[in-house]
């Protein structure tokens, strides 16, 4: 038995066995062989294991990713049985008497080179295609056993040093009871599809990796943080039980779904959900959202090969607006760089890709990207309440040329009698200083804002989120962040507008006293905190907590701030 | 026997219609090739047609010789312009 502690990511509590998800170690070595014949065979015999193996993920992947995106796999299929791979291989295998799994590394590595070399990045990147393929067939010559996380079917924890938002898109909710991770904090990706999943998930273990065995047991308790690995018969139930009173207090949180968000003092705000998929928006009703703060649409764009047309965009939209029945729906037009990239659109490396070229900066350079996703919307904006968000809009310009391709491209549908709701709003997120700052001027121009916390603190402190040295710098708490809000806020009051935030400091007991103090008029969160938060706001008076965050406005660090709030607002 | 076309998919000839492509070849007993660029590469091979590279707008030339030349290079074809990847 062992103990961890990490950062707590995404609530509940799991125990099942340990699932480790790492690179394994498949490095060949050159051989003689005597019997050149059974090599053969047994190279021709992995190649059977492998296309046997690749048929059961796009089968797996056609339910979960859809028809389109497994026909990748129907490619990774042709090369494991290519014929100049397996020809050449075989070559080698007979004329230099050498080992199947030396001769196809060379051989695979050739190909690898050649596509490498290539000019054009779409081919350059099929590399990884043959890489991977080469990795399933060489775990099948060497018998080592590749843990994909696609092929899991039991119930598992599982443990890996990270996990890409591809990798935890992939996971099987029925048998993935949780993760844990050796790096990451709470808003890592990861972290968040956690919470968008409903898995309990703990990062920023260190080593827990290196620490676990594949299939001894685990605790997960992602209330605390705490890892137990190979736990006692003991800790086994004392867990279960708290398990069970875990689920037993959401189920009491669920007679809050479907009631209106209601200070003490009787004044309402709005409480929604921030969502990845169509999927996540029929979950995100089940824990009462009363509207869509943020959909994320670039998972649209994710794990496939090229830009997804304006029909699959249209069908997805109009899936979320139609699961919200009429209620607000605000769609973040692509955010893509920074720390999410698309090969496919071959995106230039930047040393510091935050503050490169992405999300508007991207769609307003690549007109019909932009015009495509922007087309989809509108159409899908007659199936319910459709407001439209750009990101990371740092000037009044671009705003208005966001704005303006938005107009265009809804008078080019209307030209072709394609109909479009005309009561859509069009707003922006804040998560540049500069239009926080700036929130005056801005706020003639929108409906609406939407600050980011996750970024405005990232770009404030200038301390990367993904840093676990500068860590310290995430002060969400700080005076000076509030100040940043409450310029926002303000702004958009004056002008008649509204503020929603949708950061991760919107669904946070900490920030919300202070948040509903500083006026803010929708937060948007994951669903899964909505029903917690409401019950919190139904203790608090909004007359109380605007002295609060005045009091807080004016302290001198964070540390205050949080102590503050600990001692008047949190107490009940 | 052979026949000339010309790509017009933006992405050239990437990995899905190759596949379709290399699937459609595997039918027939005939040895079909693909040439592009001086190069060419049996069309029954992923990796061979990949390895090609062929870009957006190139011309491409596909021979076939066997019993069933004819009926290959009538089904590549087909299959090259229904997924609007080239034109004769």
């Amino acid at each position: 038995m062992a103990n961890f502690n990490g950062i707590a990511a995404s609530e509940g509590i799991a125990v099942a066995k340990v699932f480790k998800l790492e690179e394994p170690n498949l490095t060949v070595k050159s051989d003689q062989v005597t019997d050149v014949e059974a090599e053969i065979i047994q190279f021709e015999a992995a190649i059977k294991k492998t296309v046997a193996e690749l048929e059961k993920i796009k089968e797996k992947a056609k339910m979960s990713l859809g028809e389109a995106n497994a026909l990748i796999f129907d490619a990774h299929i042709n090369m494991v049985t290519d014929p100049e791979l397996k020809g050449q291989t075989i070559e080698k295998i007979r004329t230099d008497s050498m080992n199947a799994a030396f001769a196809f590394d060379g051989v695979a590595n050739q190909f690898i080179a050649m596509f490498e070399g290539m000019d054009n990045a779409y081919f350059r990147e099929r590399a990884a295609d043959i890489k991977d393929v080469k990795k399933r067939l060489l775990s099948h010559l060497l018998g080592v056993a590749l843990n994909d996380p696609s092929l899991i079917d039991e119930a598992v924890i599982v443990v890996a040093h990270d996990l890409t938002p591809s990798d935890t898109a992939g996971l099987n909710r029925q048998f993935v009871k949780g993760f844990v991770t050796n790096i990451g904090g709470r808003t890592s990706h990861s972290a968040i599809m956690a919470r968008s999943l409903e898995i309990p998930a703990i990062v920023g273990m260190g080593a827990i990796l290196e620490e676990a065995t594949d299939g001894e047991q685990v605790i997960l308790d992602g209330l605390t943080g705490t890892v137990i690995l190979n736990p006692t018969v003991e800790q086994i139930k004392l867990y279960e039980e708290k398990r069970v009173d875990f689920e037993a207090m959401k189920k009491a949180l669920q007679q809050l779904k479907d009631q209106p968000t209601m200070t003490c003092d009787g004044q309402q705000v709005e409480l929604v959900a921030n969502v990845g998929t169509p999927e996540d928006a029929k979950g995100a009703v089940a824990h009462g959202a009363e509207g869509i703060g943020l959909y994320r649409t670039e998972f649209l764009y994710m794990d496939r090969s090229e830009l997804p047309t304006e029909e699959e965009q249209f069908v997805a939209y109009k899936a979320v607006l139609e699961a919200m029945q009429g209620k607000p729906v605000v769609v973040r037009t692509l955010d893509i760089g920074g720390d999410k990239a698309l090969p496919y659109l071959q995106l230039p490396h930047e040393i510091n890709p935050f503050l490169g070229y992405r999300a508007i900066r991207v769609c307003l350079d690549r007109q019909p990207l932009f015009n495509t996703q922007l087309r989809a919307l509108l159409r899908a904006s007659v199936y319910g309440k459709l407001c439209v968000m750009f990101p990371m809009i740092a000037t009044l310009d671009e705003f208005k040329a966001a704005k303006q391709a938005l107009l265009e491209a809804k008078a080019e549908l209307l030209a072709e009698g394609v109909p479009v709701a005309d009561d859509i709003q069009i707003g922006m997120m804040v998560e540049i200083p500069s239009a926080a700052i700036f929130a005056d001027q801005f706020a003639k121009e929108v409906d609406f804002f939407s600050i980011g916390t996750n970024d405005l603190i990232q770009y404030a402190m200038a301390a990367d989120r993904m840093s676990e040295k500068v860590a310290y710098l995430y002060q969400p708490y700080h005076p000076s962040i509030l100040r940043l809000i409450k310029m926002v806020i303000d702004a958009a009051h004056q002008a008649g507008k509204w503020t929603g935030m949708c950061g991760e400091m919107a669904g946070d007991a900490l920030a919300i006293p202070l948040l509903l103090g500083l006026g803010l008029d929708e937060f948007s969160m994951s669903a899964t905190s909505i029903l917690a938060a409401r019950k919190q706001i139904s203790h608090l008076s909004k007359k109380e907590m605007a002295n609060l965050a005045n009091e807080a406005l004016n302290m001198q660090t964070m540390e205050e701030v949080v102590a503050l709030v600990k001692n008047t607002a949190t107490t009940f | 026997m052979e026949k000339k076309f010309t790509i017009i998919d933006e992405m050239g000839l990437h990995a899905r219609p190759a596949t379709v492509l290399v699937n459609t070849a595997g039918r027939f007993a005939a040895e079909i090739a693909l040439n592009y660029n001086g190069k060419s590469v049996n069309l029954k091979s992923i990796m061979g047609v990949m390895s090609l590279g062929v870009p957006h707008n190139a011309e491409i030339v596909i021979t076939a010789e066997g019993d069933d030349a004819a009926e290959a290079l009538a089904a590549l074809e087909a299959s090259l312009t229904v997924q609007d990847l080239a034109k004769a």
